[in-house]
């Protein structure tokens, strides 16, 4: 009779769900930080204490400059990406569908991309006005590049035997744009979504620290130079839970729009 | 509606795929196109259906089609080709969304090829959940809705397993003694083409070219599995193929 038990070798190498673990990250940094600077062994130069900045928060929330500041900034990032990611899908899909306007459009995008779109505030001043419309600009050209490359990166994945079978069943061209390449292309999209959102958050800042007087950029930007370590964090909090935010609404986007991959 | 296949040759670069092939599928008869791997019959069909165009040679049509005949050459692919984001029956809609049909009469279609093809409780469910043999079943269903006149079939049944098979074939001749099509089979499996055709081309190796074209006696819908004239005709086909499929496996691809 054989009498040795085979070794288990599988397993392993799959994401799996593990709630709870990164707010368990978080809370502990969090704590550890606190420790740190009540018992001195983080200097108060170095880093404020998370309870002051939850104060500062708090504050900022009780006297409304909290409203004052986001806003303004909600809004940029709103008309902005929207005027970004919906030029972005735009094209992607013109792209993705025509080769004249690949062979045209690849190149100038591969162009723009890599362009830091900070360094084109002072020429977006210029065109569009130093109020909102530089920032907006700004927001759009950073949020659509992305969006560009992630939709036709989508639209060429789309599986080409379901294009030969709408065509065998005598679709329309419309018909077989409509029905099936963007809805294959829309994980790819949203995919790119994500990126393109983060994107314009970090340019939303930018541009307002380069000159706006209300906006979380700002309210950094005037925090950093009063060296108030305290409000610089709570402007950076703030900023992180935007980010969390979008990211977390486009979950629940792929979520609603995305229930038939499973 | 009959289909005509003259002198088809075509290539890819350097290779050729076909090489001057002729076959006649008369109306209301299935033909079986049978040859080892690599050999061009994936090619053939796509020509026959107007997906791909030959170098040399025509495909020609005759006949006019049935009443109500949404598209005459309708297609069941080897990988099944279902939307993954609509239902059974919105994969069945799709087909006919184009045509400017009443809604009523959209919704009739849709309940008739759904209970001829057994999925009727199923109408709501996405390609995901289904088994393979639901799947190809969907894309028979999905088919049968534009009431076609030639039905070409690539290796409909080759990505599932035996028994499934088995009961789809079943299927297939049921719906074909219900409404005789006429049918291009493509398939590697002799059992299937003595089962489902009137009549077997055999290809050669690639470059495909028709060696013999064998006709099998007896309606579809009394051959069995295991019957003795059937396994010898089997046998004669697995004779043809035998060196065919070996010299065929033992060539590099881009050679
Ligand atoms: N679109 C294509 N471009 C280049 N080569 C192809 C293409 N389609 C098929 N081939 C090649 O042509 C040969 C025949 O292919 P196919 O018709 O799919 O064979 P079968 O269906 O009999 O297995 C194969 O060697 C295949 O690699
Ligand atoms: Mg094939």
């Amino acid at each position: 009779m054989p009498d040795i038990r085979v070794p288990f070798r599988g397993g392993g190498f799959r994401p799996e769900a593990r709630r709870g673990t990164g707010i368990a990250v978080f809370v502990l940094l969090l704590f550890l930080i606190e420790w740190g600077t009540r018992a001195g062994w983080i200097s108060n130069l170095t880093l404020p204490r998370p309870s002051d900045v939850a104060a500062t928060l708090a504050d900022l929330a009780r006297s409304g400059a909290l409203w004052t500041h986001l806003l303004p900034s909600l809004s940029r990032l709103a008309v902005g990406s929207a005027l970004g990611v919906s030029a972005g899908i735009g094209i992607g899909v013109l792209i993705g569908l025509f080769s004249y306007i690949r062979a045209g459009l690849v190149p100038l995008v591969a162009a723009i991309f890599p362009i830091p779109k900070i360094a084109l505030l002072p020429l977006f001043v210029i065109w569009f006005g130093i109020d909102e419309g530089s920032k907006y600009a700004l927001i759009a050209l950073g949020t659509f590049t992305p969006t560009v490359v992630a939709t036709y990166g989508a639209v060429d994945n789309v599986d080409r035997g379901l294009i030969r079978m709408g065509q065998s069943f005598g679709l329309g061209w419309w018909s077989i744009v409509r029905k099936i390449v963007l809805p294959g292309a829309l994980p790819g999209i949203l995919s790119g979504l994500r990126v393109s959102l983060a994107i314009g958050i970090i340019l939303l800042v930018a541009a307002e620290m380069l000159g706006a007087q209300y906006g979380i950029g700002a309210y950094i930007l005037q925090a950093g130079a009063l060296y108030d370590l305290e409000r610089l964090f709570a402007g950076v909090v703030i900023l992180s839970c935007l980010g969390v935010l979008t990211s977390w609404a486009i979950g629940k986007i792929e979520k609603r729009l995305l229930v038939w991959r499973g | 509606m009959e289909l005509a296949v003259r002198g088809l040759t075509h290539r890819y670069g350097d290779m050729v795929v076909l090489d001057d092939v002729s076959l006649h599928i008369p109306a209301g008869e299935i033909l079986c196109v049978v040859g080892p791997s690599g050999c061009g019959k994936s090619t053939l069909l796509r020509m026959l259906g107007g997906l791909e165009q030959p170098d040399w040679g025509e495909v020609l049509q005759g006949g006019t089609p049935p009443e109500g005949c949404l598209n005459p050459l309708t297609y069941v692919f080897q990988d099944f080709a279902l939307l993954p984001w609509r239902s059974v029956a919105g994969n069945v809609s799709l087909v006919l969304e184009d045509h400017r049909l009443p809604g009523d009469r959209v919704r009739a279609i849709i309940e008739d090829v759904l209970a001829r093809t057994r999925l009727s409780d199923f109408r709501d469910a996405l390609p995901r959940q289904l088994s393979g043999g639901m799947k190809q079943r969907v894309a028979i269903a999905r088919a049968l809705a534009v009431n076609p006149a030639v039905m070409l079939l690539d290796e409909p049944l080759s990505a599932l397993d035996a028994q499934t098979r088995e009961l789809l074939m079943e299927d297939l001749v049921g719906l074909w003694e219900r409404q005789p099509f006429t049918g291009v089979y493509v398939t590697h499996n002799l059992a299937e083409a003595v089962r489902l055709g009137h009549r077997i081309a055999v290809l050669s190796r690639r470059p495909g070219r028709v060696r013999e074209v064998i006709e099998v006696p007896g309606p579809l819908s009394e051959r069995q599995t295991g019957d003795p004239e059937l396994e010898a005709i089997q046998a004669h086909l697995w004779g043809l193929m035998r060196d065919e499929a070996m010299a065929a496996d033992q060539e590099l691809l881009d050679a």
